[in-house]
């Protein structure tokens, strides 16, 4: 405990990212018990209200009420974020560590592709995927059709770390005592990419929400979620700014820019932990 | 550079091409029990109140007429020759006009506001990012660093919405949408052209604003690694002048880097302007393919999203071939 707190000192990056991440959930958790999502439906309040008493945030012309939008979008933007940016991370250090650790025409294969895939404008083909699957849309399909995009960044930069600590001594001595790959893969290799790995994790959390939320201001997320995305939506679609409706698009807006500052902070914090060269210096 | 390396290079190119296209052909039949022709027909049956008894014939007689009827690899081999003439089709919302004719009419305005937005955001991001970690540059610019961080994590057509709702609706600086006056043909003239500035503002002004963060923060930190080198440390002792040092010695070695990255990151931006088309209403692909994806106009989304990919690849394919005339170190052949 006392390890965590002194850790969380030296690193104020990371300690502000999670308090921001940390208040979200708690608004999310609040808002649930008190407010409730049962009126992030439309039709449940007179529509195009400016914030009062009764309607803390509002309504929109469709007659959502904006503050139980809210309570319903953080956690449905963090879980695509969460689950896009893990499932990709997770097919990439698999790849990576792969071609990596064994080289030769498996890493040919693996490396060709990734060179191939990477030049390809993920939301080009999310927006393709997207509107012919459009009503089986749900907000897990998303998050799983934006991670089979997600896989190509991590796939380099992790193979590129695992190359430079392959031919290591302690590799070696593994691999001398019989060590099978897998072990040396997970005992000597992985624990030392730790940091690097968990960077790269809330990288890929901030693409994924930034994917999905570029879908869905699109209007092609999950039809029946009040996602933030598609509240950005339905507020362009509906002309919100031209009408002066802040009420509309301010508040996920801010929410959005907090989330992304919080895991730029957290991937900063972690870069600079992983990689102790940049500390004094920035 | 070895002509082997273009080549392979050039040739890279065409295999994300068509490995981007293939994708995005096989991809939609892959989900299970789905048939758009149905579907279309079905919504323009319900919308139109048509009674529904000869539906399945209409759908038979054009799976027949688009060839769906035929084995998935003829399909293939139709589709890839159509791409290879340019032919996408018929829009299915503004027919009879054609796919091709809605793209080359919106491009021009996506590649001007892109190119010159990115231009600008990069080559300022990067003086600034260079300045930010030069110890001689004067302290007022440290001020700068708490801004650009917040902005750099804002997406452009987020900040797009802000800035119209402060610079077009609350202070009527700038017009709200669009991108000439309404009504007006364009036109050589001066003044269309400075028309045509005065809409572009504020959606160049959301990319710049947007990403000039992203390019001085990633300058700033490779400076700082770069200030620690020997050589830098030699030209100081060397008596060098400090804008030599900085222009010539840390500028031009922190700036490979940045190339690079701004070769990986083309598809990100890419996709960013295009959402802040559909925020500005500015009349680029952007704001086509939002309207083709609402009103499922799958030709049109394809269109598009074929001319991204191409526009893309080859964007970056011309930075890596730019990219060893300004590394001399990078000679891509074995040596």
């Amino acid at each position: 405990m006392l390890n965590v707190l002194r850790f969380l000192r030296q690193n104020p990056r990371i300690t502000i990212g999670f308090a921001l991440i940390g208040c979200m959930l708690l608004f999310w958790l609040i808002g649930n018990a008190t407010i409730g999502t049962s009126k992030a439906v439309p039709i449940s309040a007179p529509p195009d209200l400016p914030p009062s008493a009764h309607y803390p945030l509002g309504t929109d012309s469709a007659g959502r009420q904006l503050l139980p939008v809210l309570i319903a979008g953080v956690p449905l933007t963090l879980e695509v974020g969460l689950l896009a940016g893990g499932v990709g991370l997770l097919i990439g250090a698999v790849l990576g560590f792969t071609a990596g650790y064994f080289g030769g025409p498996i890493d040919a294969i693996i490396r060709t592709a990734a060179d191939v895939i990477l030049p390809i404008p993920a939301l080009a083909v999310l927006v393709v995927i997207a509107s012919t699957i459009h009503t089986l849309l749900s907000v897990e399909i998303m998050a799983l059709v934006i991670a089979s995009l997600a896989w190509m960044y991590p796939t380099r930069t992790i193979r590129a770390q695992v190359l430079t600590m392959r031919n290591r001594a302690f590799v070696d001595v593994g691999r001398l005592s019989g060590e099978s790959h897998l072990a040396i893969i997970f005992r000597e290799l992985m624990p030392n990419l730790l940091p690097y790995l968990a960077a790269s994790f809330v990288g890929a959390v901030g693409a994924g929400i930034l994917a999905g939320i570029g879908l869905e201001a699109l209007g092609l997320g999950p039809q029946d979620k009040p996602t933030l995305g598609m509240t950005i939506f339905w507020a362009i679609y509906y002309g919100a700014t031209l009408r002066g409706m802040w009420w509309w698009w301010g508040p996920p807006i801010v929410i959005l820019v907090l989330v992304f500052l919080s895991l730029f902070l957290i991937a900063q914090g972690l870069d600079r932990y992983a990689n102790p060269r940049l500390r004094q210096t920035v | 550079m070895s002509a082997a390396y273009v080549v392979r290079r050039v040739l890279l190119f065409f295999v994300v091409v068509w490995a981007a296209t293939t994708f995005i052909f096989f991809l939609p039949k892959l989900a299970p029990g789905r048939n758009p022709i149905v579907e279309r027909i079905g919504m323009m049956v319900a919308t139109g109140g048509v009674n529904s008894a000869g539906m399945q014939s209409m759908v038979d007689a054009y799976e027949a007429k688009f060839g769906l009827n035929k084995p998935l690899w003829q399909q293939y081999l139709t589709y890839l020759g159509d791409l290879s003439h340019g032919d996408f089709g018929y829009s299915l919302m503004l027919y009879p006009t054609k796919v091709v004719d809605i793209i080359l009419v919106s491009m021009p305005w996506t590649i001007g506001l892109l190119t010159v937005s990115t231009v600008i955001a990069f080559s300022l991001g990067t003086v600034l990012g260079g300045l930010l970690a030069w110890p001689r540059a004067p302290q007022a610019i440290q001020y700068l660093l708490p801004p650009l961080f917040m902005f750099s994590v804002v997406p452009y057509y987020l900040f797009g919405l802000i800035l119209v709702y402060l610079l077009a609706f609350q202070f009527r600086v700038f017009p709200m949408s669009g991108n000439s006056q309404y009504g007006v043909v364009a036109s050589f003239s001066p003044g269309f052209a400075a028309d045509v500035v005065y809409h572009s503002i504020l959606p160049a002004l959301s990319i710049i604003l947007a990403s000039l963060g992203f390019w001085a923060l990633g300058m700033r930190a490779m400076m700082v690694s770069i200030s620690g080198e020997d050589y830098m440390l030699f030209a100081d002792a060397k008596g060098l002048n400090a804008r030599r040092i900085f222009l010539r010695y840390a500028m031009r070695n922190a700036l490979l880097p940045q190339t690079t990255t701004l070769a990986l990151s083309l598809g990100t931006i890419l996709s960013g302007a295009l959402l802040v088309e559909v925020v500005f209403s500015y009349a680029g692909m952007g704001a086509v393919l939002f309207r083709a994806v609402s009103g499922f106009d799958y030709f049109t989304i394809y269109g598009v999203v074929f001319f991204i990919i191409v526009g893309v690849a080859f964007a970056t394919l011309v930075l890596d071939l730019v990219y060893p005339l300004l590394d001399p170190r990078i000679r891509y052949s074995k040596r």
